[in-house]
């Protein structure tokens, strides 16, 4: 049954952005009427290759074949036209609009101008019949919970007409009860001979319901896989690459001085369920603690609370043995932290501004840098000048705006900032996400630096040979606790993909 | 990926490699007055084109415009008309350099002016103190106005370009009611005003009834304008959070306290507008009260692109459009033609800004990329 007509087949894509490589020598190939799992870390490339799939870019090289026909997909509506839908991770639907009508935007059945909602309502009822789902049509989707409006964004597709379901980690907003309601339908889509494509990087669900699994790392397609061939520890180690290096010797001695102490940390958040839930960590002089975890799982709410930016219920933060936590986060920024944020575009950088704006932000209270109630302009251009010379950021001056450099070079023009704040504690969220391997380096050597020097880093990150390369203990986040403690050493790939994953340590330490 | 919004590469990469330029290239306020002079050009040949279907000769009316602008008493009331357009332009940009979209500098002059003008007549001040005493009150009616929307904003998540239209309207029922019930000021003529101003509150005439010296103050917001938002440290916090409000809240500075703020110093900045009017030339508020300069301002300040040479420069072109409309009517064309004019240089700018910058910003990525990558990767 495989070797006749591929439902998906993709070749060789290759999808550039400036200074990364997104995808690099792609190949996927989708029997039909089977779920097929894309599996890979953060940032490994999966979204990119299905904005591929889906028409959203266009790839440098490579080809894409849909049920045996070579395709070039220029929009979206291409990809809808040979049968290829999407059920987004974010939901696109309309609030106010009741689910029939939802469903029918932008692909209504008219005559004459007129909306034929009869009928779309008994194909409907057909699609549904078919496939095991059900939802109420006639009500507005703002009364549905999160559950019932992936089933909305599921029907919205096959009354597309779509034989290819993309699904983009669709589990991630799910609760137990609901993912297994999913697993129930797609497996009905499937023997309705649907072909899904799932995403995900929860390898306990891809192995439950998957009949194939590529592993996606590092921008490229390492592996095919069947769920009966690999454990979960293998599957890990594939996503992560098993050449793991050994932690990276260091000279200089962990300080005594706890530079970050926080405390009971507890954050209610608007949902019921706790955002963050009593965290207690510690950082030394010279110390960095890696924090693993798989996004979304408390670790930016985290760093929100230490720079002040959200207020925990409870718990208290320390900063060099001064209480911060009723300090603003201005306050607390200027007495001795740093945060290089988890998105260098919307969080980090004034992309429009020149690059010595982009350095001076967080910094003009800095006397350096204050001419009376004026910007000392000349002395900020070469502060700039020299964060571009000591880190490395290629650029022909600091009056280029900061859109126009390459991801690598934005970022360590952002590590540079932050680290010449003289800071004593850094938060580095993802320091080298996206950024290419030589900035990767130096990046990390600007860090080794830094430490050794006695700064106390905490380090959250999704790459697991930067946080056990870096860190001198690792601490597992996992829906918004602390769920383990380890040190780099007995730290393995597959021992965190166990935590991260909601696996329980035994020792609790 | 978050690196797809920067896309480069558009020129050949035999050019690129061949040819790597620095991306110098030229200053961009080459640029900006380079395509600021393009959209008023093709918005001439967009109304010329619109008076000649209507009959009208498009040479003859715009040398007309041109030979009654060029009179030394149209020059003059030219640079009278472009002062309170150069305040209320002012005080738009600094909203839109907070990301903040103030409509209501309609309403906020109107505030200043009333208020000044009570305040000023109840008062018995010396010469230069009066003027200053009004100036201030205007100011403090004006940022109290937009600060009910800075409020709202921050309070309550109400969007501002909303509250400040409301407020517009409440302003106008507001000083109406008011002025009725309780500042008419009993005179047997039919002019009905508030009760006027001493001549201590007046504000000289450079060249008499041609050209008040109002200009003057205009001209040191400008350029306060220019200080504090470009050239201060808490302008360029200012500066920051409108270019990215979570970048700037990330590296603590607190959006809350900069809306406030910017709202409150565009409010006072607005205040002032209706001042040339009052101080130099009615020295009392009544019904024939000047209309139109906070949404001229918009005007002003969009073409201007928000810097202070571009907003002086848009506000004199304004007023040079103005202050020819009346001798068009008087040569049988429809002096509407002006508004039509303007409001195609508007749409023109709106647009060729945009290409430009976007043009602009393709370049300096290509030539950034091309001055540093390329020449590596062929070595």
């Amino acid at each position: 049954m495989a070797t006749d007509t591929l439902a998906v087949q993709l070749s060789g894509i290759e999808k550039r952005f400036p200074g990364v490589i997104a995808n690099h020598d792609v190949n996927l190939s989708v029997r039909p009427g089977t779920i097929h799992a894309i599996v890979g870390e953060n940032g490994a490339g999966k979204s990119t290759l299905m904005k591929t799939l889906y028409g959203m870019h266009q790839p440098e090289a490579g080809t894409i074949h849909v049920f045996g026909e070579h395709l070039v997909f220029k929009s979206p509506s291409d990809a809808i036209d040979a049968g290829i839908g999407m059920v987004h991770q974010h939901f696109m639907l309309a609030d106010n609009l009741t689910v029939l009508e939802n469903i029918v935007l932008g692909s209504e059945p008219s005559s004459k101008g007129v909306v034929k909602f009869d009928e779309a309502r008994r194909r409907l009822e057909e699609i549904m019949t078919q496939s095991g789902t059900h939802v109420d049509l006639d009500v507005p989707v703002s009364e549905l919970g999160v559950g019932k409006r992936q089933r909305v964004e599921i029907l919205k597709v096959l009354f597309r007409g779509a034989r290819v379901l993309i699904l983009d980690e669709p589990t991630a907003v799910l609760v137990p009860q609901e993912v297994e309601e999913l697993f129930s339908n797609l497996h009905r889509l499937v023997n309705d001979g649907a072909t899904i494509i799932f995403i995900s990087h929860k390898l306990d669900e891809v192995l439950t319901v998957s009949d194939d699994i590529t592993v996606i790392r590092a921008g490229t397609t390492v592996a095919e896989v069947k769920p009966n061939e690999v454990t979960r520890l293998k599957l890990a180690e594939l996503m992560v690459g098993s050449e793991l290096p050994s932690p990276h010797g260091r000279t200089s001695e962990i300080g005594s001085k706890i530079r970050l102490k926080v405390d009971n940390l507890t954050l209610q958040g608007p949902g019921e369920k706790a955002q963050l839930e009593d965290i207690t960590l510690d950082v030394r002089e010279g110390e960095v603690l890696g924090i693993a975890g798989v996004e979304g799982n408390g670790q930016f709410e985290l760093c929100e609370a230490i720079i002040g930016l959200l207020r925990p219920e409870t718990g208290t933060i320390v900063i060099d043995d001064v209480d911060v936590s009723n300090a603003s986060p201005h306050e607390r920024l200027v007495g001795g932290l740093s945060y290089i944020p988890f998105d260098r575009h919307r969080e980090g950088l004034l992309l429009s501004a020149p690059l010595w704006e982009n350095t001076l932000l967080g910094r003009d209270a800095d006397p350096e840098f204050q001419k009376g109630p004026f910007v000392d302009t000349a002395a900020a251009k070469a502060d700039s000048r020299a964060i571009i010379e000591q880190f490395d950021v290629r650029t022909p001056s600091e009056t280029v705006p900061a859109y126009a450099l390459s991801g690598g070079n934005q970022q360590k023009m952002l590590v540079g900032r932050e680290l010449s704040s003289r800071p004593r504690v850094l938060i580095a969220a993802h320091p080298t996400r996206g950024v290419d391997i030589g900035a990767q380096a130096a990046i990390w050597e600007k860090l080794r630096v830094a430490r050794d020097a006695g700064l106390a880093v905490l380090l959250i990150s999704a790459d697991l040979e930067e946080l056990i390369g870096l860190s001198d203990r690792i601490v597992v986040m996992f829906d918004g606790r602390i769920n383990a403690r380890l040190t780099p050493a007995e730290a393995t790939p597959e021992l965190l993909g166990t935590y991260m994953t909601g696996g329980v340590q035994e020792v609790a330490s | 990926m978050s690196d797809e919004s920067v896309v480069p590469s558009g020129d050949s990469l035999v050019e690129r490699i061949t040819n790597p330029k620095p991306p110098r290239g030229r200053p961009t306020w080459v640029v900006t007055l380079v395509s600021s002079l393009a959209a008023v050009g093709i918005a001439l040949v967009i109304a010329g084109i619109l008076l000649a279907i209507t009959g009208k000769n498009p040479f003859e009316a715009y040398s007309k415009m041109l030979d009654a602008g060029l009179q030394e008493n149209k020059l003059l009331e030219t640079v009278q008309r472009a002062t309170p357009l150069m305040i209320a332009a002012v005080a738009v940009a600094i909203g839109f350099k907070m990301n903040l979209f103030n409509i209501g500098v309609e309403g906020q002059f109107l505030m200043g002016m009333f208020f000044a003008a009570i305040a000023g007549a109840a008062v018995e001040l010396p010469a230069v103190l009066h003027v200053t005493f009004c100036l201030i009150v205007a100011m403090i009616a004006g940022a109290a106005w937009a600060g009910i929307a800075g409020l709202l904003k921050v309070k309550k998540g109400v969007n501002e370009v909303i509250a400040t239209i409301m407020l517009n309207a409440i302003a106008l029922s507001v000083i109406d009611w008011l002025f009725n019930e309780r500042f008419r000021y009993e005179t047997e003529s039919l002019d009905v005003k508030t009760k006027p101003l001493p001549p201590t509150a007046w504000l000289p005439d450079l060249v008499s009834n041609r050209l008040s010296s109002f200009i003057f103050i205009a001209l040191a917001i400008v350029l306060l304008f220019w200080l504090v938002v470009y050239k201060s440290r808490f302008g360029f916090r200012l500066r920051a959070s409108g270019a990215n409000a979570v970048a700037a809240r990330t590296a603590g500075i607190s959006s809350n306290r900069m809306i406030i703020t910017a709202m409150l110093m565009s409010g006072a900045v607005a205040g002032l507008a209706g001042m040339p009017s009052l101080l130099g030339d009615t020295h009392a508020y009544g019904p024939t009260r000047p209309d139109g300069y906070g949404f001229n301002g918009i005007a002003v300040a969009l073409l201007g692109r928000n810097s202070p040479i571009g907003i002086i420069v848009a506000a004199l072109l304004w007023g040079f459009l103005d202050s020819v409309a009346g001798p068009l009517q008087i040569a049988k064309i429809p002096q509407s033609i002006v508004l039509v004019i303007k409001a195609i240089i508007l749409l023109t700018v709106v647009i060729v800004n945009e290409v430009v910058g976007r043009r602009v910003a393709k370049r300096t990525a290509d030539r950034t990329a091309a001055a540093l990558e390329l020449p590596m990767a062929v070595a």
